[in-house]
């Protein structure tokens, strides 16, 4: 069962571009896709983890064992570029629905060929 | 394609894929390994070199400061981009005065503005305290941020749009938004001044544990602070601008 | 200081001057944010032309903040800096001076949001290419496409760009995550980001399936940047309407960033444990591939910007089969056609933001003949166009040759067929739309509903809403430039074997990770001596010209040959409508196509290994 953890990710990956793929709603696209990744979350917390260990903090205590602090740097990251990113794609949305009448993609035909 | 195609193409590459990461994860170390070369380094580095005591924030504004440099400006990046695609266009976005006044009329009950008011003086200085001490306990500039964007934005609870309005002057912010981003990247050039790397350690370490330490670590945060703040009544402004005063109109299209 | 604490500050200061102008640029007149901007990006270019300088024996090292390795490892970044990266850096950090000149005509500008997006673009695109680092990699790879979304989505009163903009956003991100996992799962392994630690803990071991799976993950995200089939539906809709300017950076550099991302990764973290024979294979298919759909995609359009845009798919795929032979004169060739091709495809991309200034259309139907007058751009056009073809003496020419030779040298002997088919027919489409355009040669076309992928007319990009009467003199010197730039690659001496040499050098793995982490002077390589004129070469470039004047010509009268052999050409119509349909600007459908993509690529990779 070690790796349940992990294909619970890539379960989230696989589900969120179902979502994107089925999409009727670019909203719903958008955030099919902020479920895509969640999997990121996912899959680095799990490698940086540590068993029996605390958080990588030595403010008041001296823990004997930390979890990886790396992955959790890099997570932050992770999630602030994907917080960016989907204000733009909802701007983008916005501005869609307001040009086009419009956000399903099944109806937006501005680029057939 | 049809949907019916389109399912099909995805369900063969999703099985594929399935299998793919399956087989990739049977080959990952066992959950909960003690193997983390990288990690073990950064926790010594943090604690005995930069004497920084969360680690985290060593490795984001120390260690690997570039990766944050570089989120700091996708951040400002996709600012700068929403303001471009949320501008207003001469023809055809003139503002809609009537559901502006509604808007601005539009008054919660009074004892959510009272719980509102409240809060907002509690987040305001949870939000303090976060960007604040970034480089002792978990949090930073871009949690601290975060918070104190939520915290103005407690006013548009408690006082209906006409409150934010008056609060936030959204160009100020855009400005503080560019300085924020910035000041990152100017003090990574002051690095490159004094030692000749870019983003090295400019200012004195200090104690581990003490306000003062952690070097570039707690300036940073401050500048992430004020630039993660900004940028989100930035783009909030706008999506609430489009939704409080050109929200009602019919769609257009050329 | 040395040359390697110098790299930083080529992403640095654009970035530092984008902050500014953000900051104040609102109270600066026009004149003042364009010549800040320009010499911003100027100031890349120089800090760019001095590592390439510098870097023709050893690596510019650069650990950003001073951590230095402690016996092998640190926990910084690593800037490595080789002469073919610090090349596409001064291709990149030029063709965005370029389009900020070309863009001083352009745009009503308010805060001058536009010159900060380009310049955080440009620091995407020169931090991509010189990091060390896998994650550093995709942070800026994230940057250099939250600057590109924008800026493909810049004519927001229009609905296309806004489509586009999206699709281009959701499949770049969707790749980047998958890049994502698979540096998670390689992080795992090794329990390093830097891609030559990477590579020293991978060396010698099994290839697994993990090792395999994060391959072609992380190669995922690169892939879908380069445009490569069928990772390649975003780039054509992104193309046809992103600003002008913008489009010469995205056709120029951003998608072969991509490529070179591959390869970077490749040498430096897998080359020890993934076969090169493997390797080369699957991205020779990839290659293959993308290549026919291009060209094949490029002949049936008929908007401009389009047809440019697949255009570009097509030689995206002659670059990585180029490059995919792993030899010094694959990846050299493969540098010196990026070069040509970046000056070649930019003439043509700005000419067409020229004439949708003019005319306010780019669509070669409705322009028909309207172009007579314009004597400088047809002559640009047609000339950009035979460079595109190869001819003799442009840069397209000596990396086509550089790299048919590459091929034939690995047994690949039909590779040159191919590398002439292809360049002829992206090239021979372009001449018959400049022959429509500019010169009213060619069938008129009739038809009911306006075609292409935009039915509405095309707002003209220049500042202020009236039409150019003429070319302004900064958009005439852009264009120059560009075409210039595509010849003096051509004709520069000794180019080959300079490419040759830093190819040679790129490709030298175990040299970059020795030089990155213990600052050991570089091997000694032995010199080549490359020359592109050989007589296949330039045989092979004469036919590929004769064969796209060819293309021009049957593809320009087409109904007229249709009309005699009517039943063999309904089944030609037939099946290209049916693969055009393919290309329908849906986003489930490009998800659908990047998840089978990715499953036919980790099959090409690891099916032979086990």
């Amino acid at each position: 069962m070690r790796i349940l953890l992990f294909c619970c990710a890539g379960w989230l990956l696989l589900i969120g571009c179902y979502g994107m793929v089925t999409s009727r709603n670019i909203i719903h696209t958008v955030i099919s896709l902020v479920v895509c990744q969640s999997s990121t979350y996912l899959i680095l917390l799990g490698i940086g983890y540590r068993s029996g260990a605390t958080a990588p903090v030595y403010s008041d205590t001296t823990p004997s064992k930390v979890v990886d602090p790396v992955v959790q740097a890099l997570c932050l990251t992770d999630i602030v570029v994907s917080a960016t990113i989907i204000a733009l794609f909802l701007a983008l949305a916005l501005q869609t629905h307001k040009r086009h009448g419009t956000i399903d993609p099944d109806e937006l035909t501005a680029l057939r060929g | 394609m049809s949907r019916r195609i389109r399912l099909g193409v995805f369900a063969v590459g999703a099985c594929a894929v399935g299998t793919m990461l399956v087989i990739a994860f049977t080959g990952l170390p066992s959950f909960g390994t003690q193997r983390h070369p990288y990690g073990d380094r950064a926790v010594h580095m943090s604690v005995h070199k930069q004497t920084t005591s969360n680690v985290v924030s060593s490795v984001n504004f120390d260690q690997r400061a570039t990766d944050t440099l570089g989120e700091e400006f996708i951040l400002f990046t996709a600012v700068v981009g929403t303001l471009v695609l949320l501008r207003e266009l001469r023809e055809e976005d003139e503002r809609d005065e009537s559901q502006e006044k509604r808007q601005i009329a539009a008054r919660g009950l009074p004892s959510t503005a009272l719980v509102s008011y409240v809060m907002l003086g509690v987040t305001t200085l949870v939000g303090l305290y976060v960007v604040a001490h970034g480089h002792l306990s978990p949090g930073g500039g871009f949690q601290g941020g975060v918070v104190l964007a939520t915290a103005i934005h407690l006013l548009y609870v408690g006082g209906g749009y006409a409150a934010i309005r008056r609060a936030r002057p959204v160009p100020v912010y855009e400005i503080l938004e560019a300085l924020g981003a910035g000041g990152f990247v100017v003090l990574g050039l002051a690095g490159t001044l004094l030692t000749g790397d870019l983003l090295a350690n400019v200012l004195p370490m200090g104690r581990l544990g003490d306000i003062l330490s952690g070097g570039d670590v707690e300036l940073l945060n401050l500048l992430v602070g004020v630039e993660v703040a900004s940028a989100f009544i930035v783009v909030l402004s706008r999506f609430l601008e489009q939704y409080a005063v050109v929200g009602a109109r019919r769609p257009t299209t050329r | 200081m040395s040359a390697g604490q110098l790299a930083p500050l080529v992403v640095a200061i654009p970035l530092a001057v984008a902050a500014s102008l953000a900051a104040v640029g609102r109270w600066l007149p026009r004149l003042v944010r364009d010549a800040t901007a320009v010499a911003a990006a100027s100031a890349s270019v120089g800090l760019s032309a001095y590592l390439v300088a510098d870097t023709g024996h050893s690596r510019a090292v650069e650990w950003l903040g001073g951590w230095l390795p402690v016996h092998g490892k640190s926990v910084g970044i690593v800037f490595v800096v080789d002469r073919l990266s610090a090349s596409l850096a001064l291709l990149v950090t030029s063709l965005v001076v370029v389009a900020l000149v070309y863009s001083i005509r352009y745009f009503d500008d308010v805060q001058s949001h536009y010159h900060v997006l380009v310049l955080a673009f440009l620091g995407g695109m020169a931090g991509f290419a010189l990091t060390g680092d896998l994650f550093d990699m995709f942070v800026f790879f994230e940057l250099m496409g939250t600057a590109a979304y924008a800026l493909t989505g810049y004519k927001v009163e229009e609905k296309a760009p806004l489509q586009a903009a999206l699709n281009f956003g959701v499949v770049n991100s969707l790749g980047a995550y998958l890049t994502l996992i698979g540096i998670g799962l390689i992080y795992a392994r090794t329990g390093e980001l830097g891609l030559a630690q990477i590579g020293g803990e991978l060396q010698g071991h099994h290839a697994d399936g993990l090792v395999v799976a994060a391959f072609v993950l992380v190669l995922t995200g690169w892939l879908v940047k380069a445009a490569v089939a069928p990772f390649h539906f975003w780039l054509a809709d992104a193309h046809a309407v992103a600003p002008s300017p913008v489009c010469v950076l995205f056709s120029g550099v951003m998608v072969v960033l991509g490529v070179y991302g591959v390869f970077r990764v490749y040498v430096t973290a897998f080359a020890g444990v993934l076969p090169a024979d493997d390797v080369r294979r699957a991205l020779l298919v990839v290659g293959v591939l993308t290549a026919l759909v291009g060209a094949v995609m490029c002949l049936l359009q008929s908007h401009l910007k389009r047809m440019l845009a697949f255009s570009t798919i097509a030689h995206v795929g002659l670059f990585t089969m180029s490059a995919s032979m792993l030899s010094a004169d694959g990846v050299g060739g493969a540098a010196a056609y990026v070069a040509g091709h970046a000056g070649a495809k930019g003439t043509l991309f700005l000419c067409c933001g020229v004439l949708l200034s003019r005319t306010g259309s780019v669509d070669e139907i409705d322009l028909y003949g309207r172009g007579r007058r314009m004597r400088f751009l047809a002559a640009v056009w047609m000339v950009a166009g035979l460079a595109l073809a190869g001819m003799p003496p442009f840069g397209t020419f000596i990396g086509k040759s550089m790299g048919e030779d590459a091929l034939a040298a690995e047994g690949y002997h039909w590779a040159p067929a191919l590398f002439v088919a292809v360049s002829a027919l992206t090239a021979g489409t372009v001449l018959r739309a400049g022959m429509r355009v500019f010169f009213g040669v060619g069938d008129v076309v009739r038809r009911d509903a306006p075609a292409g992928p935009e039915g509405e007319d095309e707002e003209p990009e220049t500042t202020g809403s009236r039409r150019l009467r003429a070319v302004p003199a900064t958009m005439a010197l852009a264009i120059t430039a560009l075409v210039g730039g595509s010849l003096a690659v051509g004709i520069a001496p000794g180019l080959p074997t300079a490419l040759a040499n830093a190819a040679a050098q790129f490709l030298d793995g175990a040299d970059y990770a020795r030089q990155a982490l213990s600052s050991a002077p570089a091997a000694h390589l032995p010199a080549e001596h490359v020359s592109a004129w050989t007589h296949e070469g330039v045989l092979l470039s004469i036919l590929s010209v004769i064969l796209s004047a060819f293309v021009a010509v049957a593809s320009g009268f087409g109904s007229r040959l249709a009309r005699r052999r009517r039943r063999s050409w309904q089944l030609v119509t037939a099946g290209a409508g049916g693969f055009q349909r393919l290309h329908s600007g849906h986003l489930g459908d490009y998800v659908a196509w990047l998840l089978l993509g990715v499953a036919g690529l980790a099959a090409l990779v690891g099916v032979p290994l086990r």
